[in-house]
C-alpha cells in the first residue's frame, strides 16, 4: 500500500471530524483528492492556487538565498573581516560558505516563524470556522522574510504575523477576499509598532544591534552599522556603494529585496508562467521614471537646491530609484498580488503607475519613511476596487453608446 | 433591587452591553479614538460625559414639555455647552495637567453623538429620574468602552498602567523588558484604537449572535 492510498483510507476516516480540513489542507498540498464530481461542467488545469502559489514561491527563491548569503557579506564587510567586492556578481568574497551560514542561521528562524505562525493561524481559522484550509498564506510567508530586517526579533515577526493574517485577512473573509496586501499589513505592523528595529543604521546589518549592545555593556568593540542607500540619501550622506552594487544587491537592506538582479529574473519568470502581471510591472516602472524625472528637472532647473533637505533624493537620478530601496521586490512581487490588485487591464495601467509614481513621491518628500513602496501599494490597494469600478463603468457607457447609435 | 424596578434598571444595564452607544449604535466613535492612548484620560473623559449626560437628560426632561419643537436642537445645544463648560472648567481648576492632555477634547463632548442622541430619544420623552438614569446607563457603556480600549493602548504601547511601570522599565531593562520586550508604538496611534474597537464589535457580536445585523 503507498502513501496515496493510505492517505486517503486516513481522510475517509477523519470526514466529519474537527481535524478534516487541516488535514485536507496536508493532503492536497501533496497528492490530488481522490473525489470526482458527477454533475455541472468542469474545466481542469493543472494550475489550481497551490500551483500558482508555489510558482511564486519559486521565483523567490533566489532572492531568499542571495539573501543569506548577503546577510554574512554585510556582517563580515562591517566587521572588517573581509574586502568589499571588486568583480562583479560572481566575486568570490561574497559567495563564502561562511557569508551563507551567518546569513542561514539568521533568515531560515524568520522563514519558519513566518510559516509556523502564519499557517498555524490560517489552520485555526479552518477548524473554528469550517472551512477548507486556504492556500493563501503560502506567498505570504515567504514574503514576510524577505521583506524585513535581518536582525528583527523573532517575537515581533510573530505579533507581527498574527495581527497581519488576522485583521489583514481573516476577517474580511480569508484568502481571496482581502482588501490590503497581507505580507505588507505584516511590514507597516512592524514599521509602526516597532520603528526602532524597522529603520535607521543599524537593524541592516546583523549582529549590528547586539554590538552596540555589547559596547554599552563595556567591550571593547568597534561599533558596526550600515545605512540603506535610501537612509542615507535621505539624509545627505555620501552614498559608499556604486550603482553597479546596487543593481547586483551587494548593499544592506532588508533581506530580500536588495538585488534587483534577482528581482528582475524572478520578474520575468513570473510573466513568463503567466502568473504575474507585467502590465503592472512595467507600468509601475514607468510611473516611478516619469516621477523621478520630474523631481530630476526640478533640480536641473535650481529650483531645490543642495541646502535643501530634499535635494539627496530629489537629485538621485530617476533610473538609480528603481533598483534602490524596496522598490524592484515590491513592484515584481506584492504589487502584483492579484487579490488586492485592480483586476481590469485598463485598470492595472493606472493602478501600477499610481503605484511607482506614489513611491517616489514619498520617498523623497517623507524621509521619515523612506520606504514609500510599502505605503504607495497599501494606499493603491485600498483605491484598486474604485479603479476597477471606474473601467467596467466606463465600458459599461461606451457599449451603451453604440448601442443607440445602431438603434436610432 | 428595590430602588429600581426591573424596567428602570434595564435603562442603566442595556446599554452596558447589548445596546452599548459604542459597539452597537456605534456613535461616540470620534472620542474614543482620540482619547484612549492613556487610561487615566479614558477614565477622566468616561467621568465627564457621564456627568455632562446625566444632568443633561434632567434638564431637558424637565424643560421637556415647554420647549418649543422647532427650536429643541438649539435648546439642547445651549444646554449641552453650559454644561460642557463646568465640566472643563472644574478639569483645569482641579487637575491641569490632565485638562491639557485631553485639551479640545472635552469641548467636543458638545459634538459627542451620544448625547444629543440621548436626549432627542430618550429625555423630551421620558420623565427626570428615568432620564437620569438613562444618562447613567448611556455613559456608562460608552465609559466601559472606553476603559476598555484605554487598558490595552495603555499598556501595550506605553507598558504602563495609569502612570504605574506595570511591565518594567523600557529604560532601565527590568522587567519584561530585560527579556526583549518593547512597547509596541503603533497601539499609541489612533488607527489601532479603531482596530481595537473592532476587535470587541467582533467578540461581543460572536458570542451574541443575536445582535449580528442582516
Amino acid at each position: 500500500m503507498n502513501l496515496k492510498t493510505r492517505l486517503h483510507i486516513l481522510k475517509r476516516k477523519l470526514r466529519g471530524s474537527k481535524m478534516a480540513p487541516a488535514f485536507g489542507a496536508l493532503h492536497t498540498f501533496l497528492f490530488l483528492p481522490d473525489e470526482t464530481t458527477h454533475n455541472g461542467t468542469h474545466i481542469k488545469v493543472a494550475d489550481d492556487l497551490k500551483r500558482t502559489m508555489n510558482t511564486v514561491i519559486l521565483a523567490m527563491i533566489p532572492c531568499l538565498i542571495f539573501g543569506m548569503f548577503n546577510a554574512g557579506y554585510q556582517h563580515n564587510l562591517a566587521v572588517g573581516d573581509i574586502q568589499a567586492v571588486t568583480s562583479g556578481f560572481f566575486s568570490a568574497e561574497f559567495w563564502t560558505l561562511d557569508n551563507f551560514f551567518i546569513g542561514f542561521w539568521k533568515i531560515i528562524p524568520l522563514v519558519i516563524v513566518s510559516y509556523g505562525v502564519g499557517l498555524g493561524i490560517e489552520f485555526l481559522f479552518a477548524i473554528i470556522k469550517k472551512h477548507e484550509v486556504e492556500e493563501g498564506y503560502l506567498v505570504t510567508g515567504m514574503l514576510v522574510p524577505l521583506i524585513v530586517p535581518v536582525d528583527i526579533p523573532l517575537w515581533m515577526l510573530a505579533v507581527a504575523v498574527i495581527f497581519g493574517v488576522v485583521i489583514g485577512k481573516e476577517v474580511f473573509g480569508g484568502t481571496g477576499m482581502n482588501i490590503l496586501n497581507p505580507a505588507l499589513t505584516i511590514r507597516a505592523f512592524l514599521f509602526f509598532a516597532y520603528p526602532t528595529w524597522m529603520s535607521g543604521d543599524k537593524v541592516w546589518v546583523e549582529g549590528a544591534v547586539e554590538r552596540t549592545r555589547e559596547i554599552a555593556a563595556g567591550a571593547n568593540l568597534d561599533a558596526i552599522s550600515g545605512e540603506t542607500i535610501l537612509g542615507s540619501l535621505a539624509q545627505g550622506k555620501e552614498v559608499a556603494f556604486s550603482t553597479w552594487d546596487m543593481f547586483l544587491g551587494f548593499i544592506p537592506g532588508s533581506v530580500g529585496e536588495t538585488s534587483a538582479l534577482l528581482i528582475l529574473l524572478g520578474g520575468l519568470f513570473l510573466i513568463f508562467t503567466k502568473i504575474g502581471s507585467w502590465r503592472i510591472m512595467l507600468s509601475s516602472a514607468v510611473g516611478a521614471i516619469v516621477m523621478g524625472l520630474i523631481f530630476n528637472q526640478i533640480v536641473d532647473a535650481g529650483v531645490i537646491t543642495e541646502s535643501s533637505k530634499f535635494y539627496g533624493l530629489m537629485s538621485t537620478p530617476f533610473w538609480e530609484h528603481l533598483i534602490i530601496g524596496g522598490f524592484a521586490f515590491g513592484t515584481v512581487f506584492m504589487a502584483t498580488d492579484p487579490v488586492t490588485a485592480s483586476q481590469t487591464n485598463k485598470g492595472k495601467w493606472i493602478y501600477g503607475f499610481l503605484v511607482g509614481f506614489i513611491s517616489i513621491l514619498i520617498r523623497v518628500f517623507n524621509p521619515a519613511y523612506p520606504e514609500g513602496v510599502m505605503l504607495a501599494i497599501l494606499l493603491m490597494n485600498v483605491f484598486a476596487p474604485t479603479i476597477d469600478h471606474y473601467v467596467v463603468q466606463g465600458n459599461v457607457k461606451k457599449r451603451m453608446k453604440r448601442l443607440k447609435v445602431k438603434t436610432a | 433591587m428595590a430602588l429600581l424596578s426591573k424596567k428602570d434598571s434595564k435603562l442603566i444595564t442595556d446599554p452596558l452591553a447589548d445596546n452599548n452607544p459604542i459597539t452597537i449604535q456605534v456613535l461616540g466613535i470620534c472620542s474614543a479614538l482620540a482619547i484612549t492612548a492613556q487610561l487615566k484620560a479614558s477614565i477622566v473623559m468616561a467621568v465627564s460625559v457621564m456627568a455632562v449626560l446625566a444632568i443633561g437628560n434632567v434638564v431637558i426632561s424637565l424643560l421637556r414639555n415647554i420647549i418649543p419643537s422647532k427650536i429643541r436642537i438649539i435648546v439642547q445645544l445651549v444646554v449641552v455647552a453650559a454644561l460642557v463648560i463646568i465640566v472643563d472648567q472644574v478639569l483645569k481648576a482641579y487637575s491641569y495637567e490632565l485638562s491639557k492632555t485631553l485639551s479640545v477634547f472635552v469641548g467636543l463632548i458638545i459634538t459627542n453623538c451620544i448625547i444629543m442622541g440621548r436626549f432627542e430619544a430618550f429625555a423630551l420623552a421620558n420623565g427626570p429620574w428615568r432620564s437620569f438614569l438613562d444618562g447613567i446607563g448611556n455613559a456608562a457603556g460608552y465609559g466601559l468602552i472606553l476603559i476598555i480600549v484605554g487598558f490595552f493602548r495603555e499598556l501595550l504601547g506605553s507598558g504602563t498602567l495609569l502612570g504605574f511601570k506595570v511591565l518594567g522599565d523600557p529604560i532601565e531593562k527590568t522587567g519584561l523588558y530585560a527579556i526583549g520586550y518593547e512597547n509596541n508604538g503603533f497601539m499609541l496611534l489612533s488607527p489601532m484604537a479603531l482596530i481595537v474597537v473592532g476587535i470587541i464589535i467582533w467578540v461581543q457580536r460572536s458570542r451574541n449572535k443575536a445582535l449580528i445585523e442582516d
